[in-house]
């Protein structure tokens, strides 16, 4: 039997105890659990990591405004702005995490990474984190094993999913699925990627799911940009061999109280937050399906 | 203990933007509607209810029903031109919306399907995640997913009829995974819904239609949705 992803620790006793690499307990919990291959794992990795960087590609190259037209290319700005404020790695970073969530948010094939509303973000930081450091694909697809591991323990210990435990479930967990990846694959140790994981999920705890009108556009497309610029972040102080203080066990232990006693205005009903802005209310108008009977009417119809 | 995830519900599933449960959710329940009605009805009216009724725009999630009902997948980038699509086929289509119906799930679905002289009215609902269950078939009432294959029976409601049901499968190898029974009022119709563990043979099936009160039987294979 192998690690059933119930905790971080669990993960690390078990790798200590069998000397094997952080990323090898997750491909024998898919044996296990699923009864799949290890060939058909790393085929179904290489296939999920190509609709990934397809959907950057397509997000820096084809039209992308969405229905309701809180969407508007976005991504090409980014790529096209003249002014870097950082760096050329940093706008790409940037670029590449809003293009792959604008395919998402204008219909267009994406990877749920852990969910469709956090679906810009492992593309943006995987790819971003490829090309500037060179890696072979295989690097990628370990670092995706490292990620997978990381969302299924904080889908047991507090939640995946913006209507349970708000924002920082989706891209929160995206983004520390984001930076345990980004530690790994530039040779960071077990210990190093689980503070990765714990710093940035202290940097995006609390945050609530608040979408415009109840689409997933605004804030979501741009909260995916700066949940990859956390996982870079967290990855630098990670690898840099400082601590988060707090073991990450105990990080999404907390994120799932957060989670449980946010209210429910703020976990995706599109209530509260930026939601319930004035100007949220008006462009709802205009969004929303204004043609709506009553079931009274369908009755008498 | 509920199944543990895959890490492929971690990274994964690959699906049409931009939510599982107004477009992948959606589409699913399109495509199961256009497998029971066995091909693709000529008109169709599509209710959507409750939390869908004012979002179902914004999500495009009437594409994805159009879509689902010409048997695209939830991974199929022509969802997002289904409308195109559906002109092409001459394929006749009209949606409602209604905001109040407390009976049903948040996210449900109401397909009202027409070809020639038969009419199909499928309710379904999108649970999350892509995942769906069909709650209603004419009126009927039901409870099943559709990821395995599926017979819907309509039977006369006399005595005997599921015990004979459940001894053909029984005879078949077949592992029967849920089974439920819904019937208009005493000595009526009676739908029985089996969800199976494996396919069933086509001879089976034709004898089961052959025999005397078994009025019509539906079978819906594994549409590996």
């Amino acid at each position: 039997m192998s690690v059933l992803f119930d905790s971080f620790d669990e993960w690390r006793t078990y790798c200590e105890y069998h000397k094997v690499d952080i990323w090898q307990p997750v491909v024998g919990y898919e044996i296990d659990q699923r009864g799949r291959s290890e060939g058909e794992i790393w085929d179904k990795l290489a296939q999920s990591y190509a609709v990934m960087k397809d959907a950057v590609h397509t997000g820096l190259s084809e039209d992308m405004q969405s229905i309701s037209g809180m969407i508007n290319n976005g991504a090409k700005k980014v790529a096209a702005c003249e002014i870097n404020v950082l760096g050329e790695n940093f706008k790409k970073l940037v670029a590449y995490t809003l293009a792959a969530k604008e395919v998402n948010s204008c219909m267009g094939r994406v990877v749920a990474a852990p969910t469709a509303g956090a679906s810009g973000i492992m593309p943006g930081v995987l790819t971003t984190l490829q090309e500037i450091h060179d890696l072979p694909r295989q690097k990628i697809l370990e670092g995706m094993l490292v990620s997978a591991g990381i969302a299924l323990i904080i889908e047991r210990r507090a939640s995946i999913a913006g209507a349970v435990g708000g924002c920082q479930a989706e891209t929160g967990t995206a983004a520390a699925m984001g930076a345990g990846a980004i530690v790994h694959c530039l040779g960071g140790n077990l210990d190093q990627v689980f503070e990765a994981v714990a710093i940035t999920i202290m940097n995006m705890l609390g945050l609530i799911c608040d979408p415009v009108a109840g689409l997933v556009e605004v804030p979501c497309v741009k909260r995916n940009a700066s949940a990859g610029v956390i996982a870079f972040a967290s990855a630098q102080i990670a690898l840099a061999g400082d601590s988060a203080v707090i073991p990450v066990d105990e990080v999404i232990d907390a994120m799932g109280e957060v989670g449980a006693s946010m209210e429910d205005k703020y976990k995706e009903t599109a209530l509260g937050g930026i939601a319930n802005t004035p100007t949220a209310r008006e462009i709802e108008k205009n969004v929303l399906v204004q043609q709506v009977e009553s079931i009274e009417e369908e009755n008498e119809a | 203990m509920a199944e543990r995830s895959s890490i492929f519900d971690m990274i994964g599933p690959i699906m049409i933007g931009p939510s599982s449960s107004h477009t992948g959710g959606v589409a699913r329940i399109g495509r199961v509607a256009r497998h029971l009605f066995g091909g693709l009805p000529e008109k169709v009216i599509i209710t959507f209810y409750n939390s869908f009724s004012r979002t179902y725009e914004g999500h495009g999630s009437d594409r994805a029903i159009i879509a689902g009902l010409m048997d695209m997948k939830t991974d199929d980038e022509r969802i997002k031109t289904a409308f195109e699509h559906a002109k092409e086929q001459g394929f006749h289509y009209e949606f409602k919306a209604v905001f109040n119906a407390s009976s049903l799930h948040p996210n449900s679905i109401k397909v009202q399907m027409e070809k020639d002289d038969l009419k199909m009215s499928v309710i379904g609902v999108s649970r999350g995640g892509g995942l769906i269950s069909i709650v209603e078939i004419d009126g009927f009432s039901c409870n099943f997913s559709a990821q395995s294959p599926c017979m819907i029976i309509t039977s006369e409601d006399s005595h005997g009829r599921a015990a004979f049901i459940t001894t053909v499968i029984a005879q078949e190898d077949c592992n029967i995974a849920t089974m439920s029974i819904t019937r208009s009022g005493k000595k009526g119709t009676a739908k029985v819904v089996v969800e199976l563990d494996s396919p069933i043979r086509p001879l089976t099936l034709e004898y089961m239609r052959s025999v005397r009160g078994i009025k019509n039987i539906i079978y819906l294979p594994d549409l590996g949705l």
